[in-house]
């Protein structure tokens, strides 16, 4: 599985693929520190971000879900990819802060809707972004 | 992208670095949105002086070294300290001079102390068709939707550089085209006392940021009666459950006089008919629990205008409440309320107001936890993963009557 998007953010980041089943505000639903879903409402809640190749059909909520990026990008708990269906001004935003700071960054890809729709039989899977294709390399972890 | 010859200056630096570094930004993210151009802005409202970690404090810190200052009025939105009250809010000693740092800094940068998500309470009012660059899911709502000005959702980081470069990029709701309703919310099958009352607004606001998804909706069937504090309310709620940063009311808001005028004239992509059972069901999912001990009320997300505080001043109970309530505010009302006497009246029947910031954001409720009453919608979303409570959504008439006995008190009958 291989697809071509557009790199928001240039750079490369490979780790296990991770598709949210709905829309996530990063602001009230991730924990910065832990690198973690952190709303319990959420049915992704618990599951850890840090490291994976993070896919999101679209994104939703509060505007300050900028500042937990660059949160997540200081302090090391960042995912290894974002990967959105839409244009997305506002993680992407974070990554850029990042980046104004001297911290590290890692790429954004936009794939289309359809497309990030699709990753989503792919969660689980070592995954790489790289120069705005995304690559799907390993098999499906058991469990 | 076309930029002018003053945009490119700034962009070279010679409107001072930290000009340059807003405009890179401001002209990166354009380019990520596809926008062909700038527009002049006429006033930023900030979001980014909420401490969300050193990161904020850090950026917010360069840009006053490089000599940083605002080009256009610029309103703050709330800081993580209530600075009128400082042992309100409960926090360490380190996470209280990081969050002071980040708030002078904007200040700093020549933005208004209005620390307040409802700078349009608090005389912050673009008018109609004005391009401005809002932070703040709620005001962003407030701004395009009831006053009719023109802004995208600008988040953290964003809206300072844009209030330091006047210009945002030229995309989304800044385009005539962008603004036009591409779904029709029918609210007929809602009953009409329903639909007059407070407590329906943040629930329709929840069901709304669910269902429209990605479009600009336009409803009918609302009363012409709704208050600003309603659409306040609608679209707070609206923005924290789904990413609505505008909606129409058909005869209501200014640029929805009518359907065939909010659709641009062409047909709706989608007619949605929320049943009454189905806002129910919103009503319920903005609960964790329904029933049982409360241990805290909060209210005034957004915060609370002169006209809330003139309905809760109305409730307030000769006995002392059960549970401690919180009634979030910005200074301006504060201020207001002080004047009149009508804030020891608040005080003495032991409402505890909030000013600067609000429970959500920063500790101020006991730590011991428990369960939060509240009539926010947006409260109502963020408590449980903000705060670590659990929480019950009900109208302020029956976040008075719950505070007073200490366990849950909700009229159910407009909701049956």
């Amino acid at each position: 599985m291989e697809l071509t998007g557009r790199a928001i953010h240039p750079g490369a980041g490979r780790g296990p693929l991770l598709a949210l089943s709905e829309p996530l505000s990063f602001w009230g639903g991730v924990d910065p520190e832990a690198g973690t879903v952190a709303d319990p409402r959420h049915p992704d809640y618990g599951k850890a971000l840090t490291g994976r190749v993070l896919v999101m059909e679209r994104t939703i909520g509060s505007s300050s879900s900028s500042a937990i990026m660059l949160e997540l990008l200081r302090l090391g708990t960042a995912p290894a990819a974002i990967v959105v269906g839409r244009p997305d001004a506002i993680l992407s935003l974070g990554v850029l802060v990042a980046e104004e700071l001297g911290y590290p960054t890692i790429p954004c890809l936009e794939t289309g809707r359809a497309a990030a729709r699709r990753l989503a039989a792919h969660s689980g899977r070592l995954a790489e972004v790289r120069d705005g294709r995304l690559r799907v390399v390993g098999e499906p972890s058991p469990g | 992208m076309r930029l002018s010859s003053e945009e490119t200056a700034m962009l070279q630096g010679e409107a001072g670095p930290a000009a340059q570094l807003a405009m890179r930004i401001v002209t990166r993210m354009a380019d990520v949105l596809g926008a062909a151009d700038l527009v002049e802005i006429g006033s930023a409202h900030i979001d980014g002086c909420l401490y969300h970690g050193d990161g904020g404090v850090e950026f917010a810190q360069r840009l006053v070294e490089l000599g940083g200052a605002t080009a256009v009025p610029a309103t703050l939105n709330v800081g993580a300290l209530d600075l009128l009250h400082p042992k309100r809010v409960r926090t360490g000693e380190r996470r209280r001079k990081k969050a002071l740092r980040q708030m002078k800094a904007y200040e700093t940068l020549g933005c208004r102390p209005t620390w307040t998500c409802a700078p349009y309470q608090a005389g912050h009012r673009p008018r109609l068709g004005e391009h401005v660059a809002w932070g703040e899911s709620n005001a962003v709502a407030f701004a395009n939707s009831v006053l009719g000005a023109r802004t995208n959702r600008y988040g953290d980081f964003m809206d300072i550089c844009c209030a330091l470069t006047a210009r945002a990029p030229r995309t989304g709701l800044h385009l005539d085209e962008r603004r036009h309703a591409t779904a029709v919310v029918d609210l007929a099958e809602i009953a009409p006392a329903l639909k007059t009352r407070d407590v329906f607004f943040p629930v329709l606001g929840a069901w709304l940021g669910r269902a429209a998804g990605d479009r600009v909706p336009a409803i009918a069937g609302l009363p012409d009666t709704a208050t600003e504090d309603q659409l306040k309310a609608l679209g707070a709620s609206a923005a924290s459950s789904g990413a609505v940063g505008l909606f129409h009311v058909e005869g209501v808001t200014p640029e929805a006089p009518d359907l065939a005028t909010a659709l641009g004239g062409k047909p709706p992509e989608t007619v949605l008919r929320p049943s009454p059972q189905a806002l129910r069901e919103v009503r319920d999912a903005l609960s964790t629990i329904s029933s049982g001990p409360i241990h805290a009320v909060a209210v005034g997300s957004p915060h609370f205008s002169l006209r809330e505080f003139a309905d809760l001043d109305a409730l307030l109970p000769s006995a002392p409440f059960a549970v401690p309530f919180y009634a979030c505010t910005g200074r301006h009302e504060h201020q207001r309320l002080q004047a009149d006497n009508r804030l020891s009246r608040l005080q003495d029947a032991g409402v505890q107001v909030v000013v600067d910031t609000c429970v959500v954001v920063t500790p101020v409720l006991p730590p011991e936890g428990g369960v939060l009453m509240t009539n926010s919608g947006k409260f109502a979303h963020y408590a449980p993963a903000n705060t670590g409570y659990g929480v019950v959504y009900g109208s302020l008439e029956d976040c008075v009557a719950s505070a007073k006995r200490g366990h849950v008190v909700r009229d159910e009958a407009l909701w049956s």
